[in-house]
């Protein structure tokens, strides 16, 4: 039992003065989402067909790579941002916490990077 | 992690019934939440048939009909009855709400009835609303300036500025939005939940106060703050038919555009 004052319980630690930035970000990475999200779709549907070679050249082009580079890299961070309120949501204690965090931001840079690499593979014609 | 089950102490047993007498004419079933911390037993739900000839048409005239005339131990908090205390906040078939205004007749079948969710039960129906009452204090809900008060007159407020806080001040915490808020449940200790959070609003929209930026500085937080996913039960659930959650969107925004 804690003999803390409950007025000292609530204020706690004092406001960490940060979160609009994160919040902002959500929100932009959100309204990127809408546009290019629909492109991607639209796209894929309106090749004439889905097999390898037509996929390919269409990665190919300029534009469809550099699109395609913004929407790994708005898709995992808005998913970052996402997946960390998560986490802070349901995980209590402060080792699990931190180590949840610090595992879901790297498997994001490794998703985003990952997913950048192999477009401009498939689009500079490394592997076909 | 986040408890999704209730402690083995906290399940809930079934409890007595207390049949109506015989020959009790338009009788109404309710089904309320026992529990006596210093019995040492778990919690129990126990059953009694009122007659509803023999009260008011209201929940909170049924409870207390109840204590007075079959189980005197039910406890349960009340004090103005008209809505205007916030004393009766409770769970009615499912909803926070104030017993006071919610009359048997938009319910539907046996009444349910339960303490406000995910609290610590002091007794039967009556929460500890502890932290919740220093989550307020801990937005200061006092005016606070540095202009000193004219020596002869109030501090004035055009009626439009008055207006702006007509419906955050009508806030009668009464618990019932804070409560309903699942990132409440989770995190009641480091997120202050709608109720404080719209009280904090009703002082930054204030015209007369001078501590805006401070008030801002203390929210701008992960937890204080951005817990709230916009779910909007606590606009949904508020008797008084305030809107915490667009109060909280407003200190959202007023953050964002402080930046640029």
């Amino acid at each position: 039992m804690s003999l803390r004052s409950p007025l000292g319980r609530a204020l706690g630690t004092g406001s960490a003065k940060e979160g609009v930035h994160h919040w902002w970000m959500q929100r932009l990475t959100s309204i990127a989402l809408v546009p290019l999200s629909i492109w991607f779709v639209v796209s894929l549907l309106s090749l004439p067909s889905l097999d390898h070679a037509t996929v390919v050249a269409w990665m190919g082009q300029s534009w469809t790579a550099l699109l395609l580079i913004l929407f790994v890299l708005v898709a995992t961070w808005h998913s970052q941002l996402g997946v960390r309120v998560v986490a802070e949501d349901y995980i209590h204690g402060a080792g699990a916490k931190t180590l949840t965090l610090v595992v879901l931001t790297f498997v994001h840079a490794l998703v985003a990077a990952a997913g950048v690499f192999a477009v401009l593979k498939v689009a500079c014609g490394g592997a076909a | 992690m986040t408890e999704f089950r209730l402690p083995p102490n906290s399940r809930i047993r079934k409890g007595v019934t207390h049949k109506a007498p015989a020959g009790a004419g338009d009788v109404r079933t309710f089904r309320i939440y026992r529990f006596d911390p210093t019995s040492g037993e778990n919690p129990r739900v126990d059953t009694f048939e009122l007659d509803l000839k023999s009260c008011g048409p209201m929940v909170l005239d049924a409870l207390i009909q109840i204590k007075g005339a079959i189980d005197s131990s039910l406890t349960f908090r009340r004090s103005c009855r008209e809505g205007i205390c916030g004393s009766c906040a409770m769970n009615i078939d499912g909803v926070n709400r104030l017993a006071c205004t919610t009359s048997m007749l938009d319910l539907k079948g046996a009444i349910k009835i339960y303490p406000l969710p995910h609290m610590p039960v002091v007794k039967d129906l009556v929460p500890d609303l502890t932290n919740f009452y220093a989550q307020y204090a801990s937005v200061k809900p006092w005016l606070q300036t540095r202009t000193p008060a004219p020596p002869d007159s109030e501090r004035l407020q055009s009626k439009e500025d008055q207006e702006k806080i007509d419906r955050p001040a009508a806030c009668i915490l009464c618990a019932c939005c804070s409560t309903a808020c699942p990132s409440y449940w989770w995190n009641s200790d480091r997120f202050l939940g709608p109720a404080a959070l719209l009280a904090a609003y009703r002082w930054i929209i204030d015209s007369r106060d001078e501590a805006t930026g401070e008030r801002l500085d203390e929210l701008e937080d992960p937890f204080r703050l951005y817990r709230c996913h916009t779910i909007m039960n606590c606009t949904d659930v508020c008797p008084k038919d305030l809107n915490p959650a667009k109060a909280i969107a407003e200190i959202k925004k007023m953050l964002v555009e402080r930046q640029s």
